[in-house]
């Protein structure tokens, strides 16, 4: 079946997995937000560990998604891989960081002998709900922005900036879109805990913080799109493979994949309406409009960054070493492999669907705190 | 050439890397055998209905959550660190590398991720039947996981079902089943998870141990050891057969690592085996005089011979044999195989001249048929990696190859700590069984305290195995394709040095949090009988 297809053909339909696992990821980021609001909407230790419960049984979801995302761009991008990890050090090693810490904390907090006490893992919870949102959108963006690299003709990276990756935080595109993340997974994050807990005191809270951070969220995001839309962007030519630098790159790639438009227009409207459901209506439905739409806007964004002959991971300083699909994919071979793997994709999601609904089917609320049988943190 | 290396870096890269894997490896074995043995006791549960099976198993599962954690939270640094550590190699093996890590992802962690939220959170919210299902899954899907990862580290020991592209100047897969059933991957999966039941097993009956020492939950503690028992003593013979068979082929794939493991320098037939022994000076530079100096050894005579081709007569390449080579048992000499490497990595830089020049011009396209010539590829490219250590200089030439050792001593030792403690807790699980099912178990003080103090033994035994296969393959990080040098990312050593200093804080900060939990958890033991029943 996928060994008719092309190079090319497969190459476009890993960038969509890719795009699916980033619109995937920031969705779940719901988690890393949440994380950092666990102050503001819990004001009693009990409610605190209310809120860390609801979190608790998801965060994982998250991070094996960060991890598959990770994987899957190792074997079928190896090239961005290897350019982008090894050259952008710190920007990942900070990321990493945050993920460690989280991983721990839900099952350490609320445990006996856990030395450093249950506020330092509420801490933890809190910085990786900071820099795993705000470092992951930084990173982001340089598909857009572009980073300082050079590829040998052995493909072997040579990054120029000494700063290894925190340079990326000195560029206002950048920072933008990472607080637009950082916000948009604290909207997500609260949209989440109104639907799955039921407790007024914490919904009013709810209520409350959400003005707070979906306007942020809505201005910043706004922002980052009108300057895509306006910039030139890094086009391929798909005869030679060469790289030029075309104005309003970004904008024609919608235009041109009328479908893509449709996708982050529709997307948009999600967004919006799920929160102005909630901060109108007092609606607890939310995040199952607000959700999707986060995935198909980043689906979207994920595919005008390496669709329609545009290099995804741009190099500032020689841009003939920019990635593009074609030039930093596996082989033919391997895509193949891989191609049949992903056949799995929907059985996954299928039961993680069926188990999600028959974990959530009630709504969490103060009584299985006290339950015998709740495994809580 | 090798001075162009920045040895500072790669040996903090290194030891980065060990530190994680080895801090990972700390966890993940326990996640592996005891997910098992829960779901057993949970099966037991739904079986019978006996509440006490439940009580049982609600005790392991906390004890498995705890690790767990830490072990996923380990796991992703690995992950990434093969990116931002060593991105050479992540180009030149992601084609072959990068799938199996994928899958990894696809297949084992959403399994596992989805079912652990069942299993923690679904006692009261989904029927007795799904739950254990859930149980048995999240365990099947941590052995999953093994597979994969394991899959891509047996490549990286014996590289096959893959050719040199030379255009893109990078390994490509050529065959899937030859890279998943190579004889290594399933050596050492099979290898690898039954260490992890045995080290599941050991510490569910030291746990145990201490609760019927302290005269305190004796039925969990009795049902719990019966079972690790059992599942110990099965999970011990397939270790020590797929030991077995990991020799006969490291043998053909990596025997320089079989000498190391040995410290055989000279190779002899009907070579012995030496079951116990204190090595002297195998730290000293490697010369052509070096000599196997033991303060103290007990051999078995033959066994080497016996253990690496099942004839107790046949000959077992030492050291000196592999890096001076021995024609009349057709080995080729480290030198040879320098010479051979490097000619490949000439004709690799050529080709990419010829393509700068005309990239289908004749000088390109003949170079690019060189490459595809089964000969040029069995006499030179599968000693691609060798070339790195060429230099014009015959003196530092013959330097260079008595430098691509492993660390001999360290070899020797963790191969015959991991041996030594495995056979003793075949030993153990066989000693516990037959007591605990003549009721006498209890009364013997002195092997409830074995069983405890075997914990931390059992530990060092899955630590000294993964030392023997991670050390003892060095240099290569792809064998005989590209040594660990080549495959580290360029960069200054003060970022990894920092890095290294805030892992190791971490690591032990979290390590002493979790064992103190763990301890914390097992003195409190299980909930109380009358919290169990309302269900």
């Amino acid at each position: 079946m996928f060994e008719s297809l092309s190079h090319l053909a497969l190459q476009q339909y890993w960038w969509v997995i890719i795009s699916v696992l980033g619109g995937a990821l920031v969705f779940l980021m719901f988690v890393q937000g949440g994380q950092t609001l666990i102050y503001q909407t819990g004001k009693t230790p009990e409610e605190r560990t209310l809120l860390i419960n609801a979190l608790g049984r998801k965060w994982e979801f998250t991070f094996t998604t960060l991890v598959t995302f990770g994987g899957a761009f190792f074997a079928s991008f190896p090239l961005f891989y290897s350019t982008s990890f090894g050259g952008a050090y710190w920007a990942w090693m900070i990321l990493l960081f945050a993920f460690i810490l989280q991983a721990v904390s839900y099952e350490f907090r609320n445990r006996k002998g856990n030395v450093f006490g249950a506020r330092t893992y509420e801490t933890f919870l809190f910085i990786n709900g900071l820099i795993g949102s705000f470092l992951l959108g930084i990173v982001v963006a340089s598909f857009f922005t572009g980073s300082s690299f050079t590829i040998s003709e052995m493909n072997e990276m040579q990054w120029e900036s000494p700063l290894r990756g925190i340079e990326l935080l000195f560029n206002v595109h950048n920072l933008t879109l990472g607080l637009a993340l950082f916000f948009l997974a604290r909207t997500l994050g609260l949209l989440y805990f109104r639907n799955t807990i039921d407790d007024k005191n914490i919904a009013v809270r709810i209520q409350k913080q959400l003005w707070y951070n979906a306007i942020p969220f809505l201005i910043l995001f706004l922002i980052f799109v009108i300057w895509l839309l306006l910039r030139e962007g890094y086009a391929v030519n798909p005869e030679n493979g060469n790289i030029y630098l075309q104005p309003y790159k970004y904008f024609y790639n919608l235009i041109e994949m009328p479908l893509v438009l449709i996708l982050f227009l529709a997307a948009v409207v999600l967004v919006i309406l799920g929160i102005a459901k909630t901060l109108f209506k007092n609606s607890s439905s939310g995040i199952w409009y607000t959700g999707p739409g986060t995935f198909l806007a980043v689906f979207s964004l994920f595919l005008i960054a390496g669709f329609n002959n545009t290099a995804f991971y741009p190099s500032k300083v020689d841009i003939q070493s920019s990635l593009t699909i074609m030039n930093a994919s596996s082989s033919h071979f391997t895509l193949t492999v891989m191609s049949y793997v992903s056949l799995l994709v929907p059985f996954v999601a299928a039961y993680i669907w069926y188990t999600w609904r028959a974990i959530n089917k009630k709504k969490l609320t103060k009584d299985e705190l006290s339950s015998g049988e709740a495994h809580f943190y | 050439m090798l001075e162009n290396i920045d040895f500072t870096l790669v040996n903090w890269s290194r030891g980065q890397f060990a530190l994680t894997a080895m801090f990972h490896w700390l966890f993940v074995p326990l996640t592996l055998g005891l997910s098992y043995i829960m779901a057993y006791m949970e099966t037991m549960y739904v079986k019978t209905g006996d509440p006490e099976w439940k009580r049982i198993t609600k005790f392991w599962m906390k004890l498995f959550g705890i690790n767990f954690a830490i072990g996923v939270a380990t796991g992703i640094i690995l992950e990434f660190e093969f990116g931002t550590n060593w991105s050479n190699y992540s180009w030149f093996v992601g084609d072959i590398f990068g799938a199996p890590l994928a899958i990894e992802g696809i297949m084992a962690f959403f399994l596992e991720s989805t079912f652990i939220a069942v299993m923690f959170f679904g006692w009261d919210k989904v029927s007795k039947r799904f739950h254990l299902l859930s149980t048995w899954l999240t365990a099947l899907g941590a052995s999953l996981s093994a597979i994969w990862i394991l899959v891509a580290n047996a490549w990286m020991q014996n590289p096959v079902g893959t050719f040199f592209n030379p255009e893109t100047a990078r390994n490509e897969m050529t065959n899937f089943w030859d890279v998943f059933l190579s004889e290594t991957a399933v050596n050492k999966f099979v290898h690898t998870i039954t260490s992890g039941f045995v080290l599941a097993a050991i510490f569910v009956i030291g746990v145990s141990s201490w609760y019927l020492l302290k005269h305190r939950e004796q039925l969990l503690a009795k049902r719990s050891i019966v079972i690790a028992s059992v599942f110990g003593l099965l999970s011990s013979l397939v270790l020590i057969w797929s030991g077995d068979s990991s020799a006969k082929e490291i043998v053909k794939t990596q025997p320089m690592k079989l000498a190391a493991m040995e410290a055989l320098y000279e190779g002899q037939s009907g070579a012995p085996l030496v079951a116990f022994g204190i090595l002297r000076g195998a730290d000293k530079e490697l010369t052509a005089d070096s000599q196997a100096d033991f303060l103290f050894k007990i051999e078995i005579p033959s066994m080497l011979s016996w253990l690496a081709y099942g004839d107790g007569e046949s000959f077992v390449a030492g050291i000196k044999d592999l890096i001076l080579g021995n024609e009349e048992k057709g080995i080729l000499s480290y030198k040879e195989k320098i010479k051979r490497g490097y000619e490949a990595q000439q004709a690799l830089i050529a080709l990419k001249e010829a393509i700068k020049e005309d990239p289908d011009g004749q000088e390109a396209n003949a170079l690019k048929a060189k490459f595809r010539d089964p000969v040029f590829i069995k006499n030179n490219v599968q000693y691609f990696g060798y070339g790195n250590y060429y230099d014009p200089d015959p003196e530092k030439l013959e330097k260079n190859a008595f430098m691509m050792v492993p660390p001999i001593s360290m070899t020797f030792y963790a191969f015959h700590i991991m041996v030594i403690l495995g056979g003793l807790f075949l030993l153990l699980f066989v000693v516990f069984l037959y007591l605990i099912m003549k009721n006498q178990l209890h009364t013997q003080r002195w092997l409830l305290w074995a069983g405890v103090w075997s914990i931390p033994l059992v530990y060092i035994a899955s630590q000294a195995g993964w030392i023997v296969a991670e050390v003892g393959r060095q240099p290569w990080v792809i064998q005989d394709l590209m040594p660990t040098m080549k495959a580290v990312t360029q960069i200054d050593v003060g970022s990894v040095m920092t890095t290294f200093i805030l892992f190791a804080i971490t690591f032990i900060g979290l390590f002493i949090a979790e064992i103190r939990i763990m301890l914390k958890q097992i003195k409190v033991g299980p909930q109380k009988k009358e919290d169990i029943n309302h269900v």
